[in-house]
C-alpha cells in the first residue's frame, strides 16, 4: 500500500515577519487565519469544501492550545470530517501531509489544511523547563539547557567519533546565511563568515550562538486535495510521491545512538521506497536546521552521504547557492524564521521551489524536492518527496 | 534571587526504588529477569522484551563518559551560580545511559570515553546522583 500521488498540494501560504515579528501585533489565531485563507484563496477553493484539519501547537499552553484542531477548526469554522493533532514537535506537519494523503486516498475526506502559527517572538516567551516529573525527573535536575544541550551531546560525540569540527558545522550557517540572501523575506540577511560562527558567543559547548536557530513569529497552512479535485484548482498541484516518519526517543538519554538519526534513516528509506526515486533525482533538499548540528546529521541519515562524512560533505560551501546540493533555500531556521515547530516551512519552501516561484533563490529547473522534518531532540523525522509529476 | 531552588525529582511508581537508594548512596537499576537487559529509566516492563519480570540490582556506579556539553548559560536561573557546568550522559558498565553533572574538576577537562564513578550529592536536601573523573 502507497500513497504515492494519492493528493496534491494545491495552495500554500504564510505571513511577512518583520525582525522576526508579525506586523501589527497580530494574535497566533489571526495569523494562522491569514495563512490558510491565502492558502485557500491561491487554490481557488471554498473554506466549507475542507473537510480535513491538521493542526499541531505549542501555543495556548497550558489552556485551549491543549486541544488545537478543535480550536482552530472553532475559530475558522470548520467541522471537519476528518481531524488529526499529531504533535511529534518540528517533523508534525511532514506526518500531517502524510495522513492527510491517507486520509483522502481511503475518502475520509477530500479537501485537507495543515496549519501552524507562533508568536513565540512577540510573546517572548521562552521554552518552559521541563517540570522534574515523569521522564523530566532523570533531566530537569541536572540543568540541562532545552533545548540545545541535547543537539550539543550530539555534536560532541560526532566530533569524538568522527572528527567532525565547528568549522564544518560553520560552513552550514554559513551557506544557510547565502540562501537567506537570495531571499526578501528572511530575518537575518547581513553577511555572514566562518570566523563570525566560530567567534560568536559558546552557548553550550561545542554549540555557539550563530550554530542555533533563530527564535521569530511565523505561521503557515497548506491544502491538499485528491487528484480528481486537483484538477479544478487555479494552482500547479504539486504530488505527494512518498512519505515516512518515525520516533526513536524523546529525551535525548533515550537516543540509540548520538551520532545517527534513527528515524529520519528509516523515515527515508520508506518515503525513497514509495517515490520510486534515487538521492540523485533529488533537485533541492529542505531539511530542519534548529541547529547546524541538526542539518549535519540529517544529511547523513537521509543517505546522501554516509555516517561520518556529514563533516566533508558540506564543507567549500557545497550546500550555498552555486555549491551543488542545494539545501534549505529559503535561508533555513538558521537565518529565515523559526517559529518553535518550523517544519511547515520547510513543505511551504519545497511547494515554491517546484512551482518556480523563488526568484533570485530558484533552484533551476526543480522537478523533485525532498522535505525532512525533526522534532524534539533529534527524536522524531518525517520525510516527503515532492514532485511537479 | 539567591532563594531560586534547584529542581529536585518527584519519584513515582517506576521511579521511587532508584531515588530511595540514592539516599543510601546506592545506584540501583532494573534488571529484567527474562532477557537480562538491564533497564534506565525505570520502566513497568522492560522496553527490550516487554516482561515484567523486572528485579531491582545495585550498579557498580563506574562507567563513561559517552557525551557531554559544557553550559556556558544556566537552564533555570537556580543554575546560574554553576555556570560553566558539565552535562553528560554516563554508560554505565550495566550498559545503560544516565544523564548528570561531571563536578569536581575543571570542565575543560572532560572528554567523551573517559572515566567516571558515582558520587552523591545534596540537592535541596535530596541526594542525587553525580559523577567524577577517576
Ligand atoms: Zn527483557
Amino acid at each position: 500500500m502507497s500513497i504515492k500521488h494519492a493528493a496534491a498540494i494545491v495552495g500554500i501560504g504564510d505571513v511577512e515577519l518583520e525582525r522576526g515579528k508579525v506586523i501589527g501585533g497580530k494574535s497566533v489565531f489571526q495569523i494562522q487565519a491569514e495563512s490558510a485563507k491565502k492558502a485557500l484563496d491561491e487554490a481557488g477553493i471554498s473554506k466549507q469544501e475542507v473537510d480535513g484539519l491538521f493542526t499541531a501547537g505549542l501555543w495556548g499552553l497550558p489552556g485551549v492550545g491543549q486541544f488545537p484542531s478543535a480550536v482552530m477548526g472553532e475559530y475558522l469554522g470548520i467541522q471537519p470530517k476528518y481531524s488529526d493533532s499529531t504533535q511529534i514537535g518540528g517533523s508534525s506537519f511532514e506526518a500531517h501531509v502524510g495522513h492527510a494523503a491517507a486520509a483522502i486516498q481511503s475518502g475520509l475526506c477530500e479537501v485537507a489544511l495543515v496549519v501552524y502559527g507562533s508568536t513565540q517572538r512577540s510573546d517572548e516567551k521562552r521554552l518552559p523547563v521541563k517540570p522534574p516529573e515523569l521522564t523530566g525527573q532523570f533531566e530537569t535536575p541536572f540543568g540541562l539547557p532545552n533545548p540545545v544541550g541535547g543537539y550539543a551531546m550530539a555534536a560532541r560525540r560526532h566530533m569524538h567519533q568522527y572528527g567532525t569540527t565547528s568549522e564544518h558545522l560553520a560552513e552550514i550557517a554559513v551557506a544557510t546565511r547565502k540562501w537567506a540572501q537570495l531571499n526578501p523575506q528572511a530575518t537575518k540577511r547581513d553577511p555572514l563568515t566562518i570566523d563570525d560562527v566560530l567567534n560568536s558567543q559558546m552557548i553550550s559547548d561545542p554549540l555557539h550562538l550563530l550554530d542555533c536557530c533563530l527564535v521569530t513569529d511565523g505561521a503557515g497552512a497548506i491544502v491538499l486535495v485528491s487528484p480528481e479535485r486537483a484538477k479544478d484548482c487555479k494552482t500547479q498541484p504539486i504530488w505527494l510521491l512518498g512519505q515516512g516518519e518515525s520516533h526513536s526517543h524523546w529525551s535525548i538519554q533515550g537516543m540509540p545512538d548520538l551520532t545517527s538519526l534513527t528515524a529520519a534513516k528509516n523515515a527515508a528509506k520508506v518515503a525513497f521506497e514509495m517515490a520510486g526515486v534515487t538521492h540523485d533525482d533529488i533537485d533541492v533538499v529542505e531539511v530542519y536546521d534548529s541547529f547546524t548540528i541538526t542539518a549535519l546529521l540529517t544529511i547523513e541519515a537521509l543517505g546522501f552521504c554516509r555516517p561520518g562524512e556529514g563533516g566533508d560533505f558540506v564543507a567549500n560551501q557545497r550546500t550555498a547557492p552555486g555549491g551543488g546540493f542545494p539545501l534549505n533555500t529559503n535561508g533555513g531556521g538558521l537565518s529565515h524564521a523559526h517559529p518553535g515547530m518550523y517544519g511547515i516551512h520547510l513543505l511551504i519552501e519545497a511547494v515554491r521551489q517546484l512551482r518556480g516561484e523563488c526568484g533570485d533563490r530558484q533552484v533551476e529547473d526543480a522537478k523533485l524536492a525532498l522535505v525532512n522534518g525533526t522534532g524534539g531532540t533529534l527524536s522524531t523525522a518525517s520525510v516527503c518527496i515532492l514532485g511537479r509529476e | 534571587m539567591d532563594q531560586i531552588t534547584k529542581p529536585t525529582p518527584i519519584a513515582d511508581g517506576d521511579s521511587g526504588p532508584f531515588w530511595e537508594g540514592c539516599q543510601e548512596e546506592k545506584l540501583v537499576i532494573q534488571k529484567c529477569k527474562e532477557c537480562d537487559n538491564h533497564i534506565f529509566y525505570p520502566r513497568y516492563v522492560c522496553p527490550n522484551c516487554m516482561s515484567d519480570d523486572l528485579q531491582w540490582v545495585e550498579a557498580c556506579g563506574k562507567g563513561k563518559v559517552y557525551s557531554y556539553t559544557i553550559a556556558r548559560r544556566a537552564a533555570h536561573p537556580s543554575f546560574k551560580a554553576d555556570v560553566p557546568y558539565v552535562v553528560a550522559l554516563i554508560e554505565l558498565k550495566e550498559g545503560v545511559r544516565i544523564m548528570s553533572n561531571i563536578i569536581n574538576c575543571d570542565v575543560e577537562e572532560v572528554d567523551c570515553d573517559m572515566d567516571v564513578r558515582v558520587v552523591f550529592k545534596d540537592q535541596e536536601g535530596m541526594l542525587i546522583p553525580k559523577f567524577e573523573l577517576i
